[in-house]
This record gives structure tokens, sequence and C-alpha cells, in this order.
């Protein structure tokens, strides 16, 4: 048993249904009780979407449990294709019809439907909606695509001379973050390379589309999460070679490109147009400040290796903290955590993850919506890059986080928590005045949310004090959210030294502040007073 | 004790003829219930022992309060739990043992049984009882089952209060005293007792109460209101321990409310003179509040789909207080003795669905083209997609809408859709 608050990803037949939703003509047929239709809401009102997912439930009660369940399923499969008519049908069953072993998949071919009826085997209690998803779509793929699958030793024929390369962009879901705009952004990437969109998969896709993804060259993965074991099986079954870079940040885009060409067999062209705004941005002297800015990364293990790249290739952040809640892909973050000295976290505890950004006390958190609220709990700015979103996260105006438009905008996304730099400055060349002062939070986060890095808005003595009811109080993992950062901090401030650290411009005061702390922590001061304060920066910049 | 309404044979809907339809329906589980009930007991803690989705329900129910430091959770059960029930057990002692040292000022823990849990007869009475004899007197431990296969939505109040109604101390005499039943916002709350106290009525008591240690005293005298109509197991066990219920229609709209006062103002000897002197107020405002709406609503077409088991109390205040024309009034359920006098209220042939076949009920509806549809979220979107205007049903029950001063914001609720969509069109 696992004591859970909040969980990262939902159980694996929610996978599955962002498969079906995301598809066109295909039906889920869920064995699932009373209530397990809350996730048609997830669907509805997180991504607004104008229709009801595809999927019927059987929605058996506690009077059915026994034989009369099994006939329930039958009924409701055959009830669902008479009324819907779907091209392909998804029949399976959630946690509690998985426990009483009624057998979907044995029951729906009882029923000899006319369509191909696609059997989905998920452990609830061991697997989660990442891998559900995956597994519904290779499920789907094997089972529609596999009668096309050529004889052993055939090789694959050549393409005609003149015709132009075609590949299958795979991996977009329904409830997929910005799935919908990295599409459109992909798909025209790879248009204006001379590349055929073949199919793209899930998203939009008919059980007839599914059938042709043989007929493409290769396979653009943009997800992982979702297509990578269909794209495995595609390559061992088509001989079709898939693509690694995830175009997210304009270098990546750019080996993106550079990779599509090498499989398409083409001449790489060169694509950064002048929609390319951000390199440009990150290099303007306005984005100066943003040099070193300590940044932790949480999320799917996809968007927080990218998230890290382009935070630390393309902003000149430092990555001081890396990790994600699926653990099937553990070994990516693992190896991304080494590439910047840091240990990698994987977890789906988000306890564990807001005791990891307590410790490190970032000045950015890059995350999901759970890091979202952690970080404004604690006072530091964030910017959502990964599932799971909530509702403002399926924004209306185009925001794909792919391509060079992608790269643009999470240059914009990122920067806009932080203090824009040029406001810094004035700040701080009108420190005192009685509207440009320090303590003003900046214009564009309206009201007091939030503490945002080196600004103090209280002063050290008063965090101290707030805080010292907690450091005596035992260690209670959930009552932290009430009070704030956790008690790391031991040396108190003698008052001269706190004015003496006002003194400090404030732009730089909190990494004075920190450094402080832990030279005291370190050394066993327990007060600091500006000879610490002095000592501590003569400590620090050996 | 005079009756409330004065019922007529053959009046209202009191005979009317119910469809009862079986197949896919479009509700929550009663573990939804948690959301309101964990704010109204301020030192209860609901523990969920169930699967990943449980939790991912609860979550997607609960938005954004999980992480207002919430006084609920999930023991996700996992391959191991399933093995062998001896090791469950294990398991949850540890679990709670976990919560409780993390959560010293939690009084009253509540093992919420699921769907996974019931289905593997996993025994959550036994474990309360084993839990509450380890960790009294600090902390009573009590369960009841919110799974989906056994309750609908509301009906998991109803299972919480039920499971609590044996735990409330015997008053010392049977002295009469009052005790309204149901969560109610505080504010509504406030607004009753206050109401109860101009009425002169002396000892009044709410269940559930603010607190685990100030739950009602409970004897032969206690008689009770029903403030929600979902209360079925709870008004059993409370009349298992000798108290009797009062019969009333529920308050909602200045109608409904005057006639649950007034059963029990009847019930405890208040003169018709007092309480025609402490409603006059109220009602004279909810009047003037409810005319506005009725403007926009009277004439207007409306169905409800199941949810909550609100929908014939709503559908009667709509109907008599609003002027609104009736469709189909779904429910979940049915409790045909404690809805008596909602039924009798409502306009003869009210078309009248208990359970739920969604695909025809929504056939049905798309059909009639209603000016209004209340539903749940999981309809309200692709049905605005298709024309229809509609209102979401959750907000009826986390919204305070009970009683007098609410009596307007209730109309608003449904005056509110329509208004927009006029809006946006013009």
């Amino acid at each position: 048993m696992q004591l859970t608050l909040w969980t990262y990803e939902g159980p694996p037949h929610v996978g599955a249904m962002r498969v079906a939703t995301a598809m066109k003509d295909v039906h889920y047929v869920l064995h699932a009780p009373q209530g397990d239709t809350y996730a048609d809401l997830l669907f509805t009102m997180i991504e607004r979407l104008p229709r009801r997912p595809p999927v019927t439930y059987t929605t058996f009660q506690a009077r059915d449990l026994g034989s009369d369940t099994a006939e329930l399923f039958k009924t409701a499969a055959r009830d669902a294709f008479e009324r819907f008519k779907p091209a392909a049908m998804l029949v399976g069953a959630s946690c509690t019809a998985e426990l009483i072993q009624d057998d979907p998949g044995g029951l729906a071919r009882a029923l000899e439907l006319p369509i191909p009826v696609v059997a989905l085997e998920l452990p609830a209690y061991q697997r989660k909606e990442n891998w559900g998803a995956a597994e519904t779509f290779y499920q789907l793929v094997r089972t529609l695509a596999g009668p096309k699958v050529a004889t052993p030793a055939v090789p694959r024929p050549t393409r005609a001379e003149g015709a132009r390369p075609r590949c299958n962009l795979l991996g977009p879901t329904a409830l997929g973050f910005r799935h919908r705009d990295d599409l459109r952004e992909i798909r025209a990437l790879v248009e204006r390379m001379g590349i055929e969109i073949n199919v793209t998969a899930p998203l939009d896709a008919t059980p007839a589309d599914i059938a042709r993804l043989g007929d493409a060259d290769f396979n653009v993965v943009l997800y992982p999460e979702t297509a990578s074991q269909a794209a495995h099986w595609l390559k061992r079954s088509f001989g079709q070679p898939f693509t690694r870079t995830i175009p997210i940040g304009a270098g990546a885009t750019r080996e993106f490109i550079a990779e599509v060409a090498q499989l398409a067999g083409i001449e790489a062209p060169a694509l950064e147009d002048e929609r390319s705004h951000a390199p440009w941005y990150a290099r303007s002297v306005d984005s100066t400040y943003l040099t070193g800015k300590r940044v932790f990364v949480f999320g799917d293990a996809t968007h927080a290796v990218a998230a890290a790249r382009v935070a630390s290739r393309e902003m000149g952040f430092t990555v001081v903290g890396i990790g994600t809640y699926s653990r099937e892909f553990a070994r990516e973050i693992r190896e991304a955590a080494a590439l910047y000295g840091v240990e990698p976290l994987i977890t789906d505890d988000y306890l564990e993850v807001e005791a990891r950004v307590a410790e490190l006390q970032p000045e950015l958190v890059l995350g999901t919506q759970m890091e979202r609220h952690i970080a404004k709990r604690l006072g530091v700015p964030c910017a959502v890059i990964s599932a799971p979103v909530h509702v403002q996260d399926f924004p209306a105006r185009h925001s794909p986080q792919m391509g060079f438009e992608g790269a643009n905008v999470l240059f914009d996304t990122w920067v806009h928590p932080l203090m824009m730099g040029l406001e810094e400055h004035l700040i701080g060349m009108f420190r005192g005045d009685f509207e440009f002062h320090e303590d003003a939070a900046p214009s564009h986060l309206g009201g007091h949310v939030g503490t945002p890095a080196g600004v103090e808005t209280p002063t050290l003595i008063e965090i101290v004090k707030e805080q010292a009811p907690a450091a005596t109080a035992p260690e209670i993992v959930i009552d932290r959210h009430a009070e704030g950062p956790p008690a790391g901090i031991t040396a108190m401030w003698a008052p001269d030294a706190e004015k003496e650290l006002r003194k400090i411009p404030f732009f730089v005061r909190g990494k004075a502040r920190r450094n402080t702390e832990r030279y005291a922590q370190d050394h066993g001061v327990p007060v600091i007073t500006i000879e610490t304060l002095y000592d501590a920066k003569a400590h620090f910049s050996r | 004790m005079s009756p409330v309404i004065p019922i007529r044979a053959g009046s209202g809907c009191s005979d009317a003829p119910v469809r009862r339809e079986r197949g896919q329906r479009e509700v929550f589980c009663g573990l939804t219930g948690i959301i309101w009930l964990h704010r109204k007991i301020q030192d209860a803690f609901f523990l969920v022992v169930g699967s990943r989705t449980c939790a991912h329900l609860i979550q997607s129910a609960a938005g954004v309060m999980i992480f207002a430091e919430p006084r609920f959770a999930t023991a996700i059960l996992d391959e191991r739990d399933l093995a062998g029930l001896a090791d469950a057990q294990d398991e949850l002692d540890r679990v709670v043992t976990r919560l409780l040292q993390r959560r010293p000022e939690i009084r009253l823990l509540f093992l919420v049984g699921s769907c996974p849990s019931e289905v593997i007869k996993l025994d959550l009475a036994r474990a309360a009882q084993r839990l509450s004899a380890q960790f009294s007197p600090a902390v009573r431990v009590l369960n009841y089952s919110g799974s989906g296969i056994e309750t609908t939505f509301t009906q998991g109040e109803d299972a919480c209060l039920a499971a609590l109604v044996p735990q409330l101390a015997a008053a010392s005499d049977d002295a009469p005293a009052l005790m309204v039943v149901g969560a109610l916002a505080d504010v509504v709350e406030d607004q009753f007792a206050r109401l109860f106290a101009e009425l002169g009525i002396g000892s009044v008591s709410f269940l559930p109460a603010r607190r685990a240690a100030r739950m009602p005293a409970i004897s032969a005298g206690t008689r009770f209101l029903l403030a929600q109509p979902f209360l079925a197991d709870t008004a059993r066990a409370l009349e298992a321990r000798g108290a009797r219920r009062l019969a009333a229609p529920f308050p909602l709209g200045a109608e409904g409310t005057t006639a649950w006062l007034r059963a029990a103002a009847d019930a405890f000897g208040v003169s018709a003179a007092r309480f025609e002197r402490v409603t006059a107020p109220g009602r004279e405002r909810a009047a003037r509040a409810l005319a506005r709406h009725r403007l926009l609503l009277g004439g207007k077409r409306i169905f409800f789909f199941p949810d909550s088991q609100l929908e014939i109390p709503l559908a009667r205040f709509l109907s008599r207080e609003l002027q609104v024309e009736l469709v189909e009034v779904g429910t979940p359920y049915l409790h045909r003795q404690h809805l008596a006098e909602e039924l009798a209220l409502l306009p003869e042939g009210t078309a009248l669905s208990e359970g739920q076949h969604l695909e025809q009920q929504l056939d049905r509806c798309r059909a009639a083209r209603p000016d209004l549809v209340v539903c749940g979220l999981g309809l309200a979107n692709p049905l605005e997609a298709e024309g229809l205007t509609t209102k979401w049903s959750i907000e009826l029950v986390f919204t305070p809408v009970q009683g007098y001063e609410q009596a307007g914001d209730l109309a608003e609720l449904f005056t509110r859709p329509l208004l927009r969509r006029e809006k946006l069109v013009a």
C-alpha cells in the first residue's frame, strides 16, 4: 500500500482513453464500475473537447457482481457497436473489473463483431497512465498494421525515383501537453523539408490510417512515452527507422532537422528562418541577468530532459536538479543528471519533489502543475513544461513547445515569471523611490503573488522567527505545506548584519544571503554578524 | 402535529409512474463526498483504500483544493496487497500509523472503502475497530464505503453520516431536541441556527458537527429534519436509535424552506403567529430576490440528468417558484418516503426517471431540445457544442443553496447560463 495525496499519472485505462479519444472511428468499451466515468471530464473540461470521449462504460454495480457482469459487458459492447459503428474497437477492464476477472477480450471475440477488436491488458495495480497509452497504441498498431507486415527476407521496396520521402508522426494523444500545437509545428517543419506526411497517429488517425503506417519510409517519434513501443515494433516489422531527437528548443530543432534529413536521405535544408526569435532574445543584453539562474526541472522524462538542455545551453541557466515521475524513463533522466552533475530524482511522490525543491532553493522551477503549486508555496517563480497540467495549459492560442516557434514560446514562458532584467535594473537604480522600491512585486505578476527571486519581501529576521516553531515540531511532511520552506536555516541574523545585507544590491542579495547562511551552517556559527557576512563573502569568492 | 402541506390523494406526482432505467451511468461514485465532508468536519481525515483510479478521481474532482493541506488521501493497493488479505491488514496499519504520526491534530479517521477494496473484501470494519482500539482515546477510526458499486455521488455522505450515528452519545434524558441532518455550508447552518433560536426551539444540533468531539447526542426525544434528500441510511440509523424523522420538503427556495421550518415549528409547538413573525422577513427577501430571475426563467423548459438526488427538490423549486417547465427529472435513486412531500408538490404529469441508460436519455434530451440541461461535467461541453444550454450539476452540491437568503443565488445558478448564451449571441 502506498500513501498518496497526489498522483502524477492516472491509471493505465486513462492512457487507453487518451489514445481512443485522440483517434477517429475508434470506440473503447471499458468494463468499469459506476463512477469511473469521472475520467470523461478530463477530456471535456481540461482539454475542453466539444464531444464526449468515445468510451462506453459498463458501469456495473454491487448487485451485478457474479455472473451478471460478463453479460453486462457483452450487451454494452454490442450496443456500442450498433450505435457508434466504429471501424475498430478497444475493449478492456479498469482496476476493479480486473479483479472480477471477466475476460473482455474473450467476451468481445464471442460477439463476432465485423470489425477489428483490440483486447487491452492493462495491469492497473502495476502500471500507470503513460504506460497504458503506449501499450494501447502499440496493440492498435500491431492489430491494424500487422496484416501488412512483409514476409521476412523480402527487402523493403525502394522509393520510386523522384518520389518524395514519406514519414509518420507518432505520439500525440488527447490530453497531451501541447500535443495539438506541437503536431501543427512539426508537420509544417517536416513538410517544408519536402517530406510527405503519411500518417499522424494516434491524434486524428482513423483505423484505416493505422493500417497504412507501413507505407512510410521512417517514423518521427514526438513523444517516446506514448510512441516508442509502437515505433520499435514498426522498425522490426517494416524496417522503418525512427527519430531520437526531441525537437524542443532551437538547438534540438536544428539537430532534429538534420536527423530527419538523414533518415529521409535528403540534404538538410537551412530552415532557421525569421521566426526563430529565441536565440537572439537570449543573446540580447536584457537577458544577461539570466546567466547562472539556478533552475530545477521536473516532469515527464522527455520534457524534463529537453527543458534541462534548453535551460543550460540556450538560456544560460544552471541546472541544479532534474527529475521525473515516470519510472519507465528513469535511465534518460539519470543520463541527463550526469550531464549536469546533479542528483537525479525519480519519484512519483510530490512530497519528495517538494523536499528537494526546498533543499535546493532554485531561482526557477520548471515542472508540472504540482511543481507550480510547490513553487507558489515556497515563493519561487515557476513555469510549466510537462503534464499533468490544468485547464490553463490547454490554451486557445497557438502555443507549441516544439520547433522554432516552440523555442520562442519557451523563452517567453520561462522568462515571464522571472523579473525582467530591465525592470530589475530600474528598480535597483531607483531603490528607495516610493514606487520603484525593491519590495514592489513585478508589474506583470500583479498583486503579491509569491516572492520572485532577488526580491526580499519579509526581512530575514521575520522569516527565521516564523520558522522557529516549525523547526522544533516533529518531522511532519504534510504539515510542511502550511509553513513554507522547511527549517533549513539554523543561524539567526544579527540586526546589524541584516542591515548590512540590505546594502548589498538586491539582485545579488539572495545569493549573498544563501552563501552566508551556508557558511554559518558549515562553520557552526549560531548568529550571523557583519563579520560572518564578510567572512562568507571572502570564503566564496576564492 | 398538523400536516406540513395538505396532500390530496392523486395530487402532484405522489403516485406518478417513474421510468426505471439500467445501462451506462454518467455519475460520480460516493468517494466524491469526501471533498465537501472534509471541509465540514475540521479534524477528520478521510483515507480511501483503493486504486490509483480512486486517487485520480478525487484529485480530478478536488481540483486545486488538493494543495490546501487536504485532509484526505488514498492508500493505493498494489499487487502485494492483492496477493493475500492478512498482509493487506498489516499494510493498512502501517499506513494509518504513519499518517497519524504526521497529522497529530486528527481526531477522527474514516477508512473509506472503494470498489477494489469491496471486491477483494478487505475487511475495513475490522481494521477500523482494531485501529480505534490502538489509537483511542486520541483518534476514533470509523469506516464506510464510498465505492461506485454501492454508492452514487452524494450517497457517500449518507454512508459517512450513517457510520457516525452509532458513535453518537446517548443524551442524558429524553427531552425533545432537534437535530438537523446533512452537511450544510457553515453560512447556511448559522442562518438556520438563528431561525430556530428565534422560533424558540431550544436544543438544536447539526449532524455532522464541525468538530469530531462535538457530534450531537441522541435520544428517544430527538426529532430530526433532513436537510438533504440523499440520507436514507443515515435516517434509518437514527431511527434505530429512537430518533424520529420530521417529514418535510427540503429547504430549497422560499416555499421549501418555509415548509421545512414549519415541520420543526409544528413538532415543537411554535405558535402560528410566532412562526409568521420569524419567517416573514426571510420569505419577503427571498420573494424579492426570485422575482428578477422569474422574468428570465419563467416558461423555460428544463431537463435534469441524474446526479445527486437533489433533482426532485430542485425541480419543485424551479417549477413552483420560477414557473419553469419540467421536461424530465432524472435522479440516481428515488426514496419515495423521504421525497413524499416533494413529489406531492411537483406538477402532475412530470416525467420522472430513476437510474440511467445514458445513450437513451441523451436521445430523449436531444429530441426534446430543452432550454436548459442540468448535467455533469462529462456531458456539459459536448451538449453545449450541440447547441444546448447546460448547467453543470456539481456546483449545486458545492454552493450554499439552502434557506431564504440563498434562494436568489440558487435561481441565479440556473439563469446565468441562459443569460450568458443570450449575451454571446448578441
